[in-house]
């Protein structure tokens, strides 16, 4: 009864949809203002019969109800409630109706939130929503159906694919969604703009806050797949360059981009046409990483649906999507006006250089993900693309956008002088020769990667760090009216100086996992030892230990360094009976300097266990960076300035942060 | 040409779009072998052996009982995946698993073996992935089912799943004993 309730409220929100569609964008070119306001209560209602789609959903899962198919291909009565809950988006249809839920929900924050916006950009931009949501609404109606009955109703699930019985995993994708789909409001106001014929400061600053929630989100979604990957599947690595992995990255490259580019619409009324083919892109992007996981056209440890029915449908939803987009694109671009000029040299050229090596870096990972497709259709020859590639072409790219990270925010707007940029820089080049040469005389293997690496680092840091210290005039006035203006900076100033600096301390872990990384194999039994660089790991025992849903068969394993007891790890390894599949839980132990790590494969008593274990050198500064990367874009997003909905500040009411951003 | 510079995304776009159609629209399905190499004579080729000690793939070997022909990698994150199913099968003595090393440096092969065992009773050395082209490999992981003939009669892109060699390739593989390998 209440899965029947859920498919009626998906079929109300379809047509709530396509009233949504088509009502706002007739009175924004009537100038009705009462249908333009009709968009703000469609986009509502929409919202709640999704809603009340996904509750009902959630529900069945919740009570185990397995006469509707859905649940019972990916839940089990046994399964522990968190699971049985991110059961709903772990499978294909369930992921669908999430996606149009968070769709829904950002339409709805435009209508609660968007009073101060032009009525008319408004009300385009939520019938362009209306028409994705609408699209995908169809899709799942007719291709995707998540409240299908079975009839006699089985006595018991599935259940979920083990793998992603796991906390990580069971947000990993309701983060990434958020991130992909927050892109649409981007896309939504680019459409919108190009169809009112004006880009202008104002749009910017309506549209960097949506960009940077959705940039945040799936910054914390991918980092929360990559560590769920390092833990969870027990291979020592935390990205594999896997194309579901890249499909996510892909969007993440070309929302940093706009992200950036926005920037200069803002400050500087320029570089529209490129921002809003950016944020078109980036959405086509986000819709792509949807194609590529169901169609089955790439194959991949997490693509859940291989069918090529609703690889079709979302092919065409895609292709009248982005090319519809980028047809308007071409007729109505080139009207737009363009504002401030700016020499090569300053904080605009800057981000054009940002700008267009985060855009070459994104297609070499996108020429890397779909090259064995396209030469398989032009030539009939079949290649595969492993690491080897992105570490020669991605990562050269990224060489030089990291240098000009660190000189970039020290170039003044419209002109800069370079060479006093760089003088300024002096005490980073300092910091970076320093440790570079550190490195290079500690370095064993005396690695020219981990030098660059490391150096890279520090030049960020210093770059930042000089750069605060100019906006804050340390040193040439007194430590209290520099305080003062500490306190005066921005909250965008700080989320920046936030989000540069976790980019340093995720490299710093990279580089180090990259390099320094040690690693030892051995086939063990009960009383073994095993010598893993400066530690000697003592398999104490094997045992068992029955979970809610699995068989558990643990190590326990004693790990020391020159006769000093450091820890005892207990790697795991699952057997899930429904699915007869097995999983690793690998054992970690965190310090700042280096993750230890061991895993524990197949094997019995008699032939002993395989036992990997690996030294990981400052991996935990990799979450730590992320983390700061997230923590940034939420300080940014807590600026007044960018808040979504806040009131206008009165002009010259407010003081002025000194130096802006 | 400022108007035609607005123009390329929409062109570049165009394309992408044909190539993703292309398939999909030709009733192609990536996962099944193009019918240009099912019910042919599996590609003979000789292979130096991986592992010392135990044989490489010749024609002689293709010869042989029904077999699967499992292509793998150490850098192919999915046949982590699927080891351990083809362990267990391999193990229980219902199939016959030969394995293609498929462009891999042979230290880096041979210390994935170490780490997660080695199910295979002979194993092929591709470096070049010269036999990959031969069997018309897309991606690794692949398999093929080979008869006693040596004729290719079912290919698998992707990782094998419990529910695939269950209810697919275990029932081949059977039928095809039964009926001698015709």
């Amino acid at each position: 009864m209440i899965a029947e309730l859920g498919h009626f409220a998906l079929i109300a929100a379809l047509f709530v949809a396509l009233a949504q569609a088509v009502v706002p964008m007739v009175g924004a070119n009537r100038r009705d203002l009462a249908l333009m306001d009709f968009g703000r209560y469609a986009a509502s209602a929409q919202f709640l019969c999704i809603a009340i789609a996904f509750a009902a959903l959630t529900h069945a899962y919740i009570i185990s109800d397995f006469s509707v198919a859905n649940v019972f291909q990916n839940s089990h009565s046994k399964q522990p409630l968190l699971y049985k809950i991110s059961g709903v988006w772990g499978n294909h249809e369930g992921s669908m109706l999430f996606w149009v839920l968070i769709l829904a929900l950002f339409g709805f924050a435009v209508a609660a939130f968007g009073n101060n916006l032009p009525a008319s950009l408004r009300a385009r931009a939520l019938s362009v929503q209306a028409m994705i949501g609408f699209g995908f609404l169809v899709f799942i109606l007719l291709t995707s159906n998540p409240f299908e009955r079975l009839d006699p109703a089985p006595l018991d699930g599935r259940e979920l694919n083990p793998l992603l019985q796991d906390p990580g995993l069971a947000f990993h994708p309701p983060m990434l969604y958020l991130g992909y789909v927050g892109f649409s409001m981007a896309f939504s106001f680019a459409i919108a703009a190009l169809l009112e014929g004006r880009v202008d400061p104002a749009w910017a600053r309506w549209v960097r806050p949506w960009t940077l929630a959705a940039w945040t989100a799936l910054t914390g979604g991918i980092v929360l797949g990559s560590w769920w990957a390092y833990y969870e599947l027990g291979w020592g690595g935390w990205w594999f360059w896997d194309p579901v992995e890249n499909a996510s990255f892909m969007p993440w490259l070309a929302g940093t981009a706009l992200l950036h580019s926005a920037i200069v619409v803002e400050k500087r009324d320029s570089l529209k046409s490129w921002t809003i083919l950016l944020a078109i892109l980036t959405f086509a992007l986000s819709l792509m990483g949807t194609f590529l996981v169901r169609s089955g056209v790439l194959t991949s440890v997490h693509a859940f649906a291989v069918d090529p029915e609703r690889g079709l449908f979302i092919l065409g939803l895609m292709i009248l999507a982005v090319g519809g987009s980028l047809a308007l694109f071409a007729m109505r671009a080139p009207v737009l006006k363009s504002g401030g000029l700016f020499r090569p040299i300053s904080r605009e050229g800057g981000l054009v250089l940002n700008n267009l090596l985060l855009s070459t870096a994104c297609a070499t990972v996108f020429i890397g993900t779909l090259y064995p497709l396209f030469l398989d259709a032009t030539t009939g020859q079949k290649v595969s693309v492993g690491p080897p590639f992105y570490n020669a072409t991605f990562v050269p790219l990224m060489i030089p956008l990291l240098v000009l990270l660190g000189v970039g925010p020290l170039l003044a707007w419209k002109r800069a002088d370079i060479l006093q940029a760089l003088t300024r820089l002096w005490a980073a080049a300092v910091l970076t020769a320093i440790v570079c040469l550190f490195i290079w005389s500690g370095d064993d293997g005396k690695s020219v990667g981990a030098v660059v690496g490391f150096g890279i680092a520090a030049w960020i840091v210093g770059g930042v760090l000089t750069e605060y210290a100019e906006r804050i005039r340390l040193f040439r006035i007194s430590i209290g009216a520099s305080l003062r203006r500490a306190t005066g900076l921005s909250g965008s100033s700080y989320g920046m100086m936030l989000a540069h600096l976790g980019l340093a301390a995720f490299i710093t872990g990279a580089v180090g996992d990259t390099f320094w990384g040690v690693e030892a194999v051995a086939n063990a039994r009960p009383g073994d030892k095993i010598t893993l660089g400066p530690y000697d790991i003592t398999f104490d025992k094997m045992s068992r230990e029955p979970g809610p849903n699995y068989e558990a068969e643990f190590a326990t394993m004693t790990v020391t360094r020159d006769g000093e007891p450091v820890t005892r790890l207990r790697p795991e390894r699952r057997i899930y009976p429904v699915q007869r599949m097995p999983t690793t839980e690998a054992a970690i132990h965190t310090t700042l300097a280096r993750d230890l790590y061991v895993s524990v494969g197949e094997g019995n008593q008699a032939d002993g266990w395989a036992v990997h274990a690996w030294i990981n050198p400052l991996v935990p500064w990799m979450w730590i960076g992320a983390l700061m990367m997230v923590c940034g874009g939420l300080v940014s997003l807590s600026d007044r300035r960018l808040r979504v909905g806040a009131p206008k500040r009165i002009s010259g009411a407010a003081p002025q942060p000194v130096g802006g951003d | 040409m400022g108007r035609l510079l607005y123009l390329l995304p929409l062109v570049i776009f165009g394309a992408i779009a044909a190539y993703f159609a292309a398939p999909i629209l030709s009733g192609k399905d990536p996962k099944t072998l193009p019918s240009a190499m099912i019910d042919k004579p599996a590609p003979t080729q000789t292979l130096p052996p991986l592992v010392d000690g135990k044989p490489g793939i010749d024609a002689a070997a293709l010869a042989g009982p029904v077999k699967l022909v499992n292509f793998f990698a150490s850098w192919c994150v999915p046949c982590r995946a699927e080891h351990p199913l083809l362990t267990r099968y391999a193990a229980s003595g219902k199939i016959r698993l030969y394995g293609i090393n498929y462009k891999n440096k042979k230290e880096e092969a041979l210390a994935w073996l170490a780490e997660l065992g080695d199910p295979y009773e002979r194993i092929g050395f591709d470096l070049s992935g010269r036999a990959g082209i031969e069997w018309g490999v897309y991606g690794v992981p692949e398999t093929y089912v080979v008869d006693a003939k040596g004729i290719i009669r079912y290919r698998h892109v992707g990782p094998l799943t419990q529910l695939v060699m269950a209810e697919t390739i275990m029932p081949l593989v059977e039928k095809l004993e039964a009926g001698g390998g015709s």
